[in-house]
């Protein structure tokens, strides 16, 4: 069973559609047992970064993270979901993340903001993720991301310059971009990991 | 390896079907939206707009069913525009399943609506459109209002300014004088709009032939949005992308993923 954490007010109805095409059973939960126990957790993420890691402490997300990381449990953070995991983020402010990787997320250096539409990656080597759709485009819409490789399985993309468009590490996974917007290859991409579970 | 040009079906929806007609023979029903939305998404499109012209409350909460059905099928971004006065008309849209919403008129009568909804949301939700004609104003060009018909009284570039400092994270830019002529996309206006933004922009109105999509793109377009053309197959999405990438324009791999 994967287990979608609902700690906002955004979607994630779509976002159950979209995993539940991998054959697994998908649950939107707010609930910490459930969360933690789940064989796979996914944390979705909209909107501002401080917005976001207040909603996660309230639901103790971060908590449940850090627990599931240590057990080996499969963890996916998506877009913000996947920011908040960083040790900070600086928009309109500085603000501690959960502190996974020690990593700070910035605004991009880019003429056009957001960096919003289809992109390419560059797949870490060995990538599991990735593996089918190396070559295929992700949908991206953000302007803040991690700059520096925090020595997970990083996969790059550019805009403006390059950041991290994700991060396999041992269980936790995060992509910048939304595999549950990406069409066919983003379902792809969620088989992928729902196969790790 | 780069962000792509993104090209985008706009379906103009009421009461819970799709108006302006589609003649595709491989549907089933033309003026289902769910179903349109799997067509174009089967077809290559990289976004999806409705534009809600419904005139009755009822048909509101029609659209807001459709926009469910569409979030739970097809998993491509989703925009919703037409109607939209309120924060609590945005919330709506994003609980039903909407990726982003456009607004119009309403930030032209109250533009505080944009702020309120950018800190509520985000900008990334956030569309301006700009219904706008070649005029005698400072810049050349000036907003409308009622599909075109009256003048809003304001400078197109001054609006679009004012926008972006107010928080919009995309402009949807649609030339009233080249709107539904198939002649072309006003290049002087989407050259002079890109000018003064920092926020992707969406050029419409007048695409035609296959060399229109390419001009915008080199006036500064992001994104091309159509509707007309390709509602009625005169060009096919996947015959689109496989000119621009002809022509080296970066699209997306929509090959077997």
């Amino acid at each position: 069973m994967i287990a979608i954490l609902d700690y906002g007010s955004g979607n994630l109805r779509s976002a159950q559609r979209a995993f539940e095409t991998s054959g697994k059973e998908v649950l939107i939960t707010s609930d910490y047992e459930t969360a933690l126990n789940a064989e796979g957790l996914v944390v979705p993420g909209v909107g501002a970064f401080a917005a976001c890691m207040q909603g996660l402490i309230k639901v103790r997300g971060d908590q449940i993270v850090r627990e599931r990381f240590a057990a080996k449990r499969p963890t996916l953070g998506i877009c913000v979901g996947m920011q908040i995991f960083f040790a900070r983020g600086i928009e309109h402010g500085e603000h501690a993340g959960v502190g996974m990787w020690d990593a700070t997320v910035e605004k991009l250096n880019a003429p056009i903001l957001p960096h919003m539409g289809w992109n390419t990656v560059r797949p870490a080597a060995g990538s599991t993720l990735f593996a089918g759709v190396e070559d295929q485009s992700f949908y991206f819409v953000h302007s803040y991301a991690a700059k520096v490789s925090v020595g997970a399985m990083p996969t790059l993309a550019n805009h403006g310059e390059d950041f991290i468009a994700a991060i396999e590490d041992g269980a936790l996974t995060a992509t910048q971009f939304h595999p549950e917007k990406s069409s066919d290859a983003g379902l792809h991409l969620i088989k992928n990991w729902a196969q790790t579970l | 390896m780069s962000l792509s040009v993104r090209i985008i079906p706009c379906l103009d929806v009421t009461d819970g079907r799709v108006v302006k007609g589609v003649n595709f023979t491989d549907l089933v029903d033309a003026g289902d939206p769910v179903e349109m939305a799997a067509l174009y998404n089967k077809e290559g499109a990289d976004e999806l707009t409705f534009l809600d012209i419904s005139a009755s409350v009822a048909g509101r909460e029609t659209t807001l069913d459709v926009v469910r059905r569409t979030a739970e099928q097809v998993f491509i971004p989703l925009t919703v525009g037409g109607g939209i006065r309120t924060v609590e008309d945005v919330d709506r849209l994003l609980r039903a399943g909407a990726d982003k919403i456009s607004i119009n008129t309403a930030a032209i009568a109250r533009p505080e609506l944009i702020s309120e909804i950018a800190d509520r949301f985000g900008s990334q939700v956030l569309v301006i459109s700009i219904d706008a004609r070649r005029a005698r104003t400072e810049s050349g060009f000036e907003v409308t209002t009622h599909g075109g018909r009256q003048s809003a009284g304001i400078d197109a570039l001054t609006w679009v300014e004012k926008a972006c400092e107010l928080g919009v994270g995309e402009i949807l830019l649609n030339s009233m004088d080249a709107d539904g002529t198939r002649a072309g996309y006003d290049i002087g206006m989407i050259k002079a709009v890109r000018a003064v933004s920092k926020v992707p922009l969406i050029a419409s109105g007048g695409a035609g032939s296959l060399e229109d999509f390419s001009a915008a793109l080199d006036a500064g377009a992001d994104a091309l949005l159509a509707a007309s053309v390709f509602h009625f197959g005169v060009h096919r999405i996947g015959d689109v992308k496989k000119y621009l990438n002809a022509h080296n324009y970066s699209v997306r791999n929509t090959q077997s993923a």
